[in-house]
């Protein structure tokens, strides 16, 4: 059988045959003249890292957007495979580095799975006020990247940086590292957080909304802001659904759907809060729906902090290293805050994984890049693109 | 009004403007080389090895178990183990590790080795200058430019260095105790002269049993 | 949510000659799989996603897998005629003996997915396809006109494990670059020993680095002699 040929550029010239097919839509330039075929990045400002484009444009307009990955590819999925299962531990940190927190937490989720190990009570409820500050800050720095690529150059980032300083600075002082936490363990935390440490927290918890309230004033009534996103680069919920979007993105486009309400992994179930949907699915809801998505998360943090019991943060017969689990497989997921986050293990007796598959939020939400982008002007690739929010670690692991 | 909300955030920068002037809360910004914030004592950075007493060779808490080598992620340890015993800082026979280098180049600071070594000795060190031209030579840190006395590690990370104290000296009461019982046994004589110092490194480290 | 043995009885109601198989995963958290067979994937596939009562619209995670080529050795009881001399006559018994017989199980590449359904809220359900080998026949049926996220990923898998997915509309390498051979997720890849090391100061690469310099390759690497 001859393997297809590989070859870079533009590979949608022998169009799809298979029907029913959700592909891009065919945009036809209108105007007479060449196509220009840019290529936008890997090192282009507004990539967020090494992650390349290339468009071709009539005029201003996209006709085609073909994302070009790999740059930052490491294969961390044949790493897993040559080590332990402890020693893959800090290896997801550097995934999504801004939310390695929640990247800790996916993967103890699945070996615990594979091994069928429990979480005490109040590892758990660590473990969701850590996810849910990395999802406050998270979100209030992609909102200021989004920002920042619309030419607001600093200052919404900088106020969003200000929060965040503060929510890093909890995770230093409990895990010892800032970005790189390497907290979680299977079957619970690797330390004990202090009474002082809780304190802390709910010192900054109370401070959040004014910082949210003072980010709506300067951003949500804008109306450059309002003129640049509003009915640009929007996304169809049935789309949505069919590319595998998840995380903010798809609740932008009104699909109610979020995992921790769906699987109610670890103990979602206990607090109240509401899923924030979107109406139009276009740029501006995005940045809605992380707003008010920070906004519950603050009421999970309350609810947590008040609640949180006293007890030990390992199970007593947990075994962080020299474990081998029974040949088989497991599936974990966690909603993240770029969007569904699972790690599939399969063990086959040995002292590592056999098969460590991670599933990327950030890489699968660019599926629908072009579709988005079609039709747009080049400057809004920018931003649409802003408001996916990845980050390379994870698209190219 | 057409404006009016990027006047309203206009009103929102200039309030934090005229702010940081008075107030400590909006002045967020250090100025690094002269100014410093003091770490949080959890903070960490590069492993180090801790020695007890007064001579770092001698003091080695290390025994050259290769744990750490075997878990460290990116596998930037290399131990060479001793053939012969030499007495620690209180006289014991121990194995010690001839070699023991860390290539901090390529340590990703993940704190793995500290929490696997069943003998407390191997810690998280807090200093973050180490910038350096050579790429070779200066990152690698042998086992001389690795021992720190105890005493440095209860300067950085107090709290955590009273209790991992508190422990080992009742893991050293427990051994002694062991050790006598096993001295008073009927058949002293069997037991040769440097055996108990094995039984109680033995004892002493309790997570030596899921080493496998 | 069903079952996977109720799926198995729908989907073989639903599409004839399916030829399901139920793999059992014995781990604690007992997610089993259906073995689809490739000719048949692409109905059954339409099955589970338009099917009311599954309505698996999802399709969350694609992972490739590859499984080398193993010799098993199983005990096998075998009966055999066996002359003896019982009581100083000649006679022929039949004894049973046990033997170990190997033989081998030729390796295969998998495609794993996941999918869940966001109108019913539930899942996994998980599917797997298995190519006849590792070398010539590595064809499986592409389901991204089904659910367009395996796009990027059955792109992955073909780039990392060599599967090709057939049916998909732009299949090309995604992480690796467009002229590089070979599938470096293989378990048998071997790393082409032709790039430039960054030595560390110890372990493989090094000796690899230190060879390169016999080979008066790499001047560059004198300084980390020094080093050691
Ligand atoms: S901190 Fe991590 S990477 Fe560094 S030496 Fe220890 S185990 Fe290895
Ligand atoms: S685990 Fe501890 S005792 Fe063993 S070799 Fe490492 S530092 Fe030394």
């Amino acid at each position: 059988m001859k393997v297809a040929e590989t070859s870079p550029g533009f590979a949608f010239e022998k169009a799809p045959e298979a029907e029913g097919w959700n592909r891009p839509p065919v945009i036809e330039p209108d105007g007479e003249g060449e196509l220009l075929e840019v290529s936008m990045g890997p090192h282009h400002p507004s990539t967020h890292g090494v992650f390349r484009m290339d468009v071709a444009l009539d005029g201003e307009r996209v006709i085609r957007l073909k994302p070009v990955f790999g740059y930052l590819h490491r294969n961390h999925e044949q790493i897993a495979e040559t080590t332990s299962y402890l020693s893959m531990m800090p290896y997801t940190d550097r995934l999504d580095y801004f939310c390695s927190l929640s990247n800790n937490w996916a993967y103890a989720l699945a070996v615990e799975k594979l091994v069928g190990q429990a979480v005490p009570e109040r590892a758990e409820y660590i473990r969701v006020i850590l996810a849910e500050l990395t999802r406050v800050q998270n979100h209030a720095s992609a909102i200021g990247f989004l920002i920042q690529e619309m030419g607001a150059s600093g200052t919404p980032l900088m106020y969003a940086f200000k929060e965040r300083e503060k929510i890093l600075d909890l995770f230093e002082s409990l895990t010892g590292s800032r970005m790189m936490c390497n907290y979680m363990r299977f079957g619970g935390c690797r330390v004990d957080t202090s009474a002082a440490w809780l304190e802390a927290t709910r010192k900054v918890v109370a401070g959040l909304p004014h910082f949210i309230d003072e980010y709506e004033a300067l951003l949500s009534e804008n109306e450059i802001l309002m003129a640049r996103c509003q009915g640009v680069g929007v996304l169809k919920p049935e789309l949505a659904v069919n590319a595998g979007i998840t995380g903010p993105m798809l609740r932008a486009s009104g699909v109610n759907y979020d995992i921790r309400r769906v699987d109610h992994y670890g103990i979602y179930d206990r607090f109240k809060f509401r899923v924030p949907l979107g109406e139009h699915g276009d740029i501006y809801d995005r940045y809605m729906v992380r707003v008010l998505e920070m906004r519950e998360s603050i009421k999970i943090l309350e609810q947590a902090l008040k609640e949180i019991p006293s007890g030990p943060v390992m199970d007593a017969k947990a075994k962080i290293r020299g474990f081998r689990p029974k040949p088989g497989e497991a599936y974990g997921r966690i909603e993240a805050p770029k969007g569904e986050l699972g790690f599939y293990l399969i063990s086959d007796g040995g002292n590592g994984p056999y098969r460590f598959r991670v599933r990327p939020p950030s890489l699968i939400n660019l599926t629908v890049l072009e579709d988005m982008c079609l039709g747009h002007n080049v400057a809004d690739v920018v931003l649409i693109f802003g408001s996916v929010d990845i980050v390379l670690g994870e698209v190219d692991r | 009004m057409l404006g009016e909300g990027i006047l309203k955030g206009l009103a929102e920068t200039a309030k934090n403007f005229a702010g940081s002037f008075v107030s400590k809360e909006r002045m967020t910004t250090v100025e690094y080389p002269e100014e410093r914030l003091p770490l949080p004592e959890a903070s960490r950075n590069f492993p180090f090895l801790v020695y007890d007493g007064t001579d770092w060779e001698a003091g080695l808490r290390c025994v050259a178990c290769q744990i750490c080598e075997k878990e460290c992620p990116p596998k930037c340890i290399y131990i060479d183990k001793s053939k012969d015993k030499k007495p620690d800082h209180v006289g014991k026979m121990q194995i010690y590790p001839t070699k023991f280098d860390i290539d901090i180049s390529i340590c990703m600071s993940c704190q793995i080795c500290v929490e696997v070594c069943p003998f407390e000795a191997i810690k998280m060190d807090s200093e973050y200058e180490l910038a350096t031209d050579d790429r070779f030579g200066g990152l690698l840190l042998d086992r001389h430019q690795l021992a720190k006395p105890n005493e440095y590690y209860h300067k950085i990370h107090p709290t955590e260095a009273a209790e991992v104290d508190a422990r080992l000296a009742e893991e050293k009461v427990k051994a002694d105790a062991k050790a006598k019982a096993a001295a008073a046994a009927p058949k002293p004589a069997a037991v040769p002269a440097a055996k108990p110092a094995i039984v109680a490194s033995s004892v002493a480290s309790p997570k030596e049993g899921e080493a496998g | 949510m069903k079952t996977v043995e109720q799926i198995k009885a729908a989907i073989e109601a639903a599409v004839p000659g399916a030829g399901v198989t139920i793999v059992t995963n014995p781990s604690p958290s007992a997610q089993h799989s259906l073995l689809l067979n490739p000719s048949q994937a692409i109905a059954v596939a339409n099955f589970l996603r338009e099917d009311e009562e599954l309505a698996l619209d999802f399709l969350s995670n694609v992972t490739g897998v590859d499984y080398l080529d193993k010799e098993v050795a199983e005990k096998v009881k075998v009966t055999k005629q066996v002359a003896k001399t019982v009581d100083g006559v000649e006679q022929t018994i039949e004894e049973t003996v046990e033997e170990t017989r190997k033989h081998l199980e030729p390796g295969h590449l998998e495609a794993v997915y996941h999918l869940f359904s966001m109108r019913k809220k539930h899942g996994p359900v998980v599917l797997r396809m298995r190519t006849v080998n590792r070398t010539d026949k590595v064809e499986l049926p592409s389901f991204t006109p089904i659910w367009r996220s395996a796009e990027f990923q059955e792109r992955e898998i073909f780039d990392l494990y060599g599967i090709v997915f057939a049916g998909h509309p732009d299949l090309r390498r995604l992480l690796m670059w467009p002229e590089f051979k070979d599938h470096p997720m293989r378990k048998d890849y071997v790393e082409p020993d032709d790039f430039e090391y960054e030595p560390t100061a110890h372990d493989s690469v090094m000796a690899r680095a230190k060879s390169h310099e016999a080979a008066g390759e790499q001047a560059s690497l004198s300084s980390a002699e020094a080093a050691r």
